[in-house]
């Protein structure tokens, strides 16, 4: 990649090589446009990424593979995915979870592949609801989240006209805004049906060796097709007429040019390469979210030790608070998986692991020297997980610590390293660009701010971009 | 070419982009969309797959005329004729 010379002149260059950038890349290579992809990050990923550390390979974002459905399922997100990119199941080595839980104080609700488990879940805590509940499922159903000329509407607006308890609101709502909403305490209802069918009716599943499996399987597509990529090395600038984007000035001082820009950076850090002011821009409808999470390495599988669910999603207050905390961290609620329980079969992982992800105040954070910032993630390890073991019966604050062989953990600082989104906003803006056009006729935006979420949308938000802006223009 | 030839190509090209598909049995004057599960994503790929493997042309306005094998025969055939007597 490094020594190869880059052409003067490209169909498309790609801005990011994420999974919106790579499949976005492979349709436009698959069909014969010559593309670039630019990518500032070392690694290949953005968000669902990997690293290793002494040995042990991590992932950054992935608890699991969203939208799974078994051999055979038509028609859905993860089928349309792999048809597109020409890929074939076995490539993605997707394995089903063992089953998962929503905890709040005195309830729970437990889920697992397929919609069943929760339709039962909730008409046993919650008798008086199930028949809004069952008319909210209709209208999730019924509802086409992809017209995007349609109004933007609240997601909580559209749920309280079928659910009375507030609870059974939040409930539903944890997992959904934790696995994908820009918004506090909130989220766009077309989003939601999107993530309520890649969460509920669908699935979740796990390669066996994470999130490399996809990266690496989408990597080897793009390169048979003929797709060039230039790693470590970032767009400086983005020259434009006015009109269009006439050259596009990388880091390392080389200019090409392109037929058409496809940025998958987000849509204020996009704007930030070609305006020409210093001014900042107009205040988005919300702030912005992050996350830490802490990653322990155990030298157990969590069955073994009394944990054999995969994620639980938990919060103990009276209600759910997802927004940006007054403190670095706000232990109240989150998530925890345990990525060794995913049915992998005769395979295992070699050692335990135990993550859990909880919402984070990217300013403090950032503000803090290498020393401090050394100290508060000390102070917060404890912390999150001593709140988070509440919600998982059969294991203790004790237990861990004997099993303990390794930790880790990341912040929003973390998050901006690896994605350059602005304050580590791990799910961008809350604001969202549906149909990826921009000011100029070239440009055009796809993954997080485009809005189709997840590991799936991600992919899908680069498939539909390419499909619209670039293969389906002559 | 003739009409059987060129359900072939079509079939081979759906084939490619929905393996997940079964081709057999397929009735030739009914909906290929109501009979296997195909969306615009990918008859957009069969038109590009007719543009990239044989040089076929299909404009927008045009996709209707893929809806069925028989009606792929019809408007496909004649333009299969021309790429070969313009090679």
């Amino acid at each position: 990649m490094g020594a190869r010379s880059l052409k003067p002149h490209y169909d498309a260059v790609i801005i990011g090589c994420g999974m919106a950038g790579l499949a976005a890349g492979i349709r436009m290579a698959m069909y014969d446009r010559s593309v670039l992809i630019v990518e500032s990050h070392n690694a290949p990923g953005g968000l669902n990424s990997f690293y290793a550390l002494e040995g042990r390979k991590f992932d950054v974002g992935l608890h699991a593979v969203t939208n799974y459905v078994p051999p055979g399922a038509k028609g859905t997100p993860l089928v349309k995915l792999l048809r597109q990119l020409r890929l074939r199941r076995e490539d993605l080595d997707l394995c089903p979870q063992r089953g998962s839980r929503i905890a709040f104080p005195g309830i729970d609700l437990a889920f697992d592949n397929g919609f069943a488990r929760l339709g039962e879940s909730v008409a046993e805590a919650f008798p008086a609801e199930i028949d809004g509940f069952r008319a909210l499922r209709a209208h999730v159903a019924a509802f086409d989240p992809f017209d995007d000329t349609a109004p933007v509407v609240s997601a909580r607006e559209v749920m309280g006209r079928y659910l009375r308890s507030p609870v059974l609101t939040d409930m539903l709502l944890c997992p959904i805004l934790y696995y994908g909403s820009a918004r506090e305490n909130d989220i766009d209802f077309d989003q939601f049906v999107i993530l309520w069918r890649s969460l509920f009716e669908e699935g979740f599943a796990r390669p066996h060796e994470g999130v490399r499996v996809v990266i690496r399987a989408l990597l080897k597509r793009f390169r048979e097709a003929g797709g060039e990529r230039k790693m470590k090395c970032g767009v400086r600038r983005l020259h434009t007429d006015g009109a269009r984007v006439t050259a596009v000035e990388l880091e390392d001082g080389l200019t090409v040019t392109a037929d058409a820009v496809l940025s998958t950076a987000g849509a204020r850090e996009t704007e930030a390469l070609w305006s020409a002011t210093d001014q900042p821009a107009a205040p988005e409808p919300g702030r912005r979210l992050s996350f830490v999470e802490t990653i322990t390495v155990l030298d157990a599988q969590p069955a073994d030790l009394g944990a054999e669910e995969t994620i639980i999603f938990f919060n103990d207050s009276e209600r759910f608070h997802y927004e940006r905390p007054a403190a670095a961290v706000d232990p109240r609620s989150g998530v925890i998986c345990f990525p060794n329980n995913y049915d992998y079969g005769e395979r295992r992982l070699d050692e335990g692991f135990f993550r859990v992800t909880a919402l984070a105040d990217y300013d403090r954070w950032a503000a803090l020297s290498p020393e401090a910032y050394r100290a508060e993630k000390d102070a917060w390890y404890p912390r999150l997980q001593e709140s988070a073991l509440r919600f998982v019966p059969g294991l203790d604050m004790d237990t861990v610590r004997a099993h303990t062989r390794y930790i880790d953990m990341f912040t929003p600082c973390t998050v901006k390293r690896f994605t350059r989104h602005i304050e580590g906003a791990v799910y961008g803006a809350p604001r969202k660009h549906r149909d990826g056009t921009t000011r100029f006729d070239n440009l055009f935006l796809a993954g997080t701010d485009q809005g189709f979420l997840g590991i799936t949308g991600a992919m899908l938000s680069g498939i539909s971009m390419a499909n619209r802006h670039v293969l389906s223009r002559r | 070419m003739t009409k059987e030839e060129c359900k072939q190509v079509v079939l081979e090209i759906i084939e490619e982009i929905a393996p997940d598909e079964d081709l057999e049995g397929l009735s030739h004057d009914v909906r290929l969309r109501d009979q296997l599960d195909l969306d615009s994503m990918d008859f957009l790929d069969i038109v590009m797959e007719l543009r990239k493997k044989h040089g076929i042309e299909v404009p927008e306005e045009d996709y209707p005329k893929l809806a069925s094998l028989d009606s792929c025969a019809e408007y496909l055939t004649p333009k299969f004729n021309a790429v070969k007597a313009g090679a």
